[in-house]
């Protein structure tokens, strides 16, 4: 039997036992990894059921480029305002940045998201188990869906806690006197950093909704890996901003 | 063609980016035509505008300024060609994401709107040019049409870089995933490279573009102050209450800028190697080589964007800084033209109306490019830099070697659109005029830079008199804008009338050698390169892409 849904030629153990024999089996669950691709000389027509997951990997992968450019302008941006002081009439150095005290929430809040990104992962690589996937697409029932859902909802919840918690820390911060608007410029930093990332979890959570949404929808098993794999790495991606984002609000101020 | 509103086949995708890109450039020259009637007869009333005032005229260069580069420069070249022919080019069976696409042509659609609507807004149309320099962009008190208009002008590039990125994404995976068997790196076709290399600058640079955006517009309504500065005094009001600094614009926003000006002009340089091995039928002399320098002109314009701003108050080490990489850039753009020199060298050029607008491309190309190393010296450039030389540099080496290819291409293209050609006399008559009243516009602006002329000024009044001595040069440039935009109208009378009277193209009408002239070719490998034309034995032989190699070889 070809290996449907995986990259590889799948290494399958070959006894040949007669009949009876144990049943192949992919070493390599999460579906992804390596690369047998060959980008410079493409093969025509339909390249197999992975030609589509390719191609929205590859559109997401590009998107999340861009992406981080924009998360790039806003960290060198940071940097420059930062240094951005001045010297008064007496030559003294002024600098109107005062350094901002992150909200003792935000490393439950990381936690929380590094949590989240392992159950996403988890989800993600329900939907690649090679035996499943072919029962899934010989139709005998759905039990990659059945073992990814769960995990797409704990995913959903813990997103949905993280913006909760990053919506506690802007509380907190307005309590202490800290506004957007407020004269400092490291206030401005914070609220922007962590509300453009905050739109983004956003959209990531609505992904995710959605994706709970089309892996009992969508009848094609292709496009039920797509839409998991492509929230999921979208999903990490997120996190790894927020890592990289979070140590320069707590360590860079 | 029937075009169907929201429709995702990739062709008419394409026409509708021309169509965009047409209405775009219409509204942009008549604002330009504005611009040189007033300079000249400065008290003559214009319909709709009337008497143009100080600030008026400078809504003028900012609209025209907006809707030429972004929405000319920016979609015509690079995603309104692509669509038009990037699959067929590859041998694709269509676009990766079609809808991804027809949505990113919809969103710059809308960018134009919003960008018109700033017209009719209270105030009209924001003064402080498609720069947009802080403080006077970030103050809404600091001129007429810095208030709605300015929130208008901010709002369209906002969406603008939300469809370039999303048309990006999707030529990107296009061109990486979607190619024929065979059609392998060193097989694409120049035209290609150049999108591959404008698509990955899109996406690196208008995210860029949208953060600085964003903290403008927070600097207008949300009351952050990163762009300006304490105390600063903007129309009579103290408005700075931070340290922000307007140089933390001018760096975001000329990250995006330089590279911008690569992205219009990339893909006329590639469209530029494929007209001239065609139509000179003659193979592109080291492909690899003008693959690899398209490549290494649009990195190294990711470093470059320091030159825009030797006057700004910078540290003078980064002007020189940047000043080494900008003359870096002329390597690899001479390789280029001595690349494209090659091709022409004694060949037995074809000069049909495609190819002279693709020479006259080389030769705006080089004309404009001259100038770049002279305005890289910042000590040069310190009195240069607010002068029309300036202006004279950039419109000769973008604006005109930009609209020059986009002519090439619609000449060249236009046979796969309507299946018919276009008018050959016509269109030698629009090149000619078109060329002579380019160079009559934009080459005498030198002359009024170098004698002082500074740009975005209104009139030059008061005791100065020296300047009565350059009248004579704006009266010829205004005379000169006037006869190259008339030109145009034959170039649309030629479409209007090709489209249904115009003759019928054979297939392959150019004899070119790259994929979107082939018949259906199914399935089939491809065996060839780019540009396999045999000359100078038998001029009429050529090996086209979709052709086997198995013969001979």
């Amino acid at each position: 039997m070809p290996a449907t849904f995986t990259r590889h030629p799948v290494e399958i153990e070959r006894k040949d036992t007669g009949i009876g024999g144990k049943p192949p089996l992919d070493r390599r669950p999460t579906g992804g990894g390596g690369d047998g691709d060959n980008w410079e000389n493409r093969p025509s027509g339909r390249r197999g059921p992975r030609e589509l997951l390719t191609r929205y990997r590859l559109g997401v992968l590009f998107a999340l480029a861009g992406d981080l450019m924009f998360f790039v302008a806003l960290v060198s941006a940071f940097f420059v305002r930062q240094s951005a002081g001045h010297f008064d009439a007496r030559e003294n150095y002024v600098s109107d940045w005062h350094p901002l005290a992150v909200p003792p929430i935000l490393w439950i809040n990381t936690a929380i998201l590094i949590l989240s990104s392992l159950t996403m992962e988890m989800a993600r690589r329900q939907l690649f188990h090679e035996i499943d996937v072919m029962d899934e697409w010989l139709g005998l029932g759905r039990p990659a869906v059945k073992r990814a859902a769960p995990w797409l909802v704990a995913t959903f919840t813990l997103g949905s806690l993280f913006l909760a918690g990053q919506w506690i820390a802007w509380k907190q911060l307005v309590q202490q006197g800290f506004r957007y608007n407020s004269p400092d410029p490291s206030s401005h930093f914070f609220y922007l950093i962590t509300g453009t990332h905050g739109i983004h979890l956003l959209l990531g959570v609505i992904a995710l909704a959605a994706a709970l949404g089309a892996l009992f929808i969508l009848r094609r098993i292709e496009l039920r890996q797509i839409v998991v794999d492509c929230t999921a790495w979208y999903w990490h991606t997120m996190g790894l901003f927020w890592i990289f984002l979070f140590a320069l609000l707590v360590c860079f101020q | 063609m029937r075009l169907r509103v929201f429709t995702t086949s990739h062709r008419a995708l394409g026409i509708l980016y021309l169509l965009l890109a047409l209405v775009a450039v219409i509204a942009g020259t008549l604002l330009s035509l504005i611009m040189r009637l007033h300079r000249i007869w400065p008290d003559l009333a214009v319909p709709f505008f009337g008497t143009i005032k100080p600030e008026g005229y400078l809504a003028l260069v900012t609209m025209h300024g907006t809707l030429m580069i972004f929405f000319v420069l920016t979609t015509a070249p690079q995603i309104g060609f692509a669509n038009l022919v990037l699959p067929e080019q590859i041998g694709a069976r269509g676009m990766a994401f079609p809808r991804l696409n027809a949505a990113a042509f919809w969103l710059t659609a809308l960018a134009l709107l919003v960008l018109l609507a700033a017209f009719f807004v209270p105030q009209g149309a924001p003064i402080s040019g498609w720069t947009s320099y802080p403080p006077l962009s970030a103050v809404a008190s600091a001129g007429p049409g810095e208030g709605a208009g300015m929130d208008l002008w901010l709002a369209s590039i906002a969406i603008f870089c939300l469809a370039s990125w999303l048309g990006a994404v999707n030529m990107l995976v296009t061109i990486l995933g979607e190619r024929r068997a065979g059609m392998t790196w060193s097989r694409l076709p120049m035209t290609v490279w150049a999108w591959l290399v404008t698509s990955i600058l899109t996406l690196l640079v208008f995210s860029v573009l949208l953060a600085a955006i964003i903290l403008l517009f927070s600097d207008r309504h949300f009351g952050s102050s990163f762009f300006v500065p304490r105390g600063d005094l903007v129309n009579g009001h103290i408005v700075g209450h931070g340290d922000g600094s307007p140089l933390l614009w001018l760096h975001l926003f000329w990250f995006f800028g330089h590279p911008e000006v690569y992205i219009a002009v990339l893909p006329g340089m590639g469209l530029a190697t494929s007209l001239f091995a065609n139509f000179a039928r003659r193979r592109v002399a080291g492909y690899r080589v003008m693959a690899a320098m398209l490549v290494a002109i649009g990195l190294l314009g990711l470093v470059v964007w320091g030159h825009h701003m030797f006057v700004s108050g910078m540290n003078p080490y980064a002007g020189t800084a940047f000043a080494l990489t900008t003359m870096a850039i002329a390597v690899p753009s001479t390789v280029e033209a001595l690349g494209w020199l090659t091709i022409l060298w004694g060949g037995r050029l074809r000069l049909r109306t495609p190819m002279l607008f693709a020479l006259g491309f080389l030769s705006f190309f080089i004309a404009g490019g001259l100038t770049g190393p002279i305005l890289a010296q910042p000590a040069l450039d310190a009195y240069l830099h607010n002068t029309f030389f300036v202006v004279a540099h950039f419109h000769l080496v973008m604006a005109m070697a930009g609209v020059f290819s986009i002519f090439a291409g619609i000449y060249y293209w236009f046979p796969l659109i309507s299946g018919r050609m276009m008018n050959e006399s016509l269109g030698k008559l629009h090149f000619w005029i078109t060329l002579i009243a380019a160079y009559g516009t934009f080459f005498p602006m030198h002359f009024s830079g170098l004698a002082g002329e500074p740009r975005h000024y209104e009139r030059l009044a008061g005791p100065v008199t020296s300047f009565s001595a350059i009248a004579a040069n704006e009266r010829g440039i205004t005379f000169s804008a006037l006869l190259l935009a008339s030109a145009q109208l034959i170039f649309l009378w030629n479409i209007f009338t090709s489209v249904r009277r115009g003759r019928v193209a054979e297939a392959n009408p150019w004899e070119a050698t790259t994929l979107e002239w082939a018949p259906e070719m199914g399935r089939g490998r491809v065996e060839r390169g780019p540009y396999e034309y045999e000359i100078p034995a038998n001029e009429t032989i050529f090996h086209p892409q979709w052709e086997l190699a198995s013969k001979q070889e």
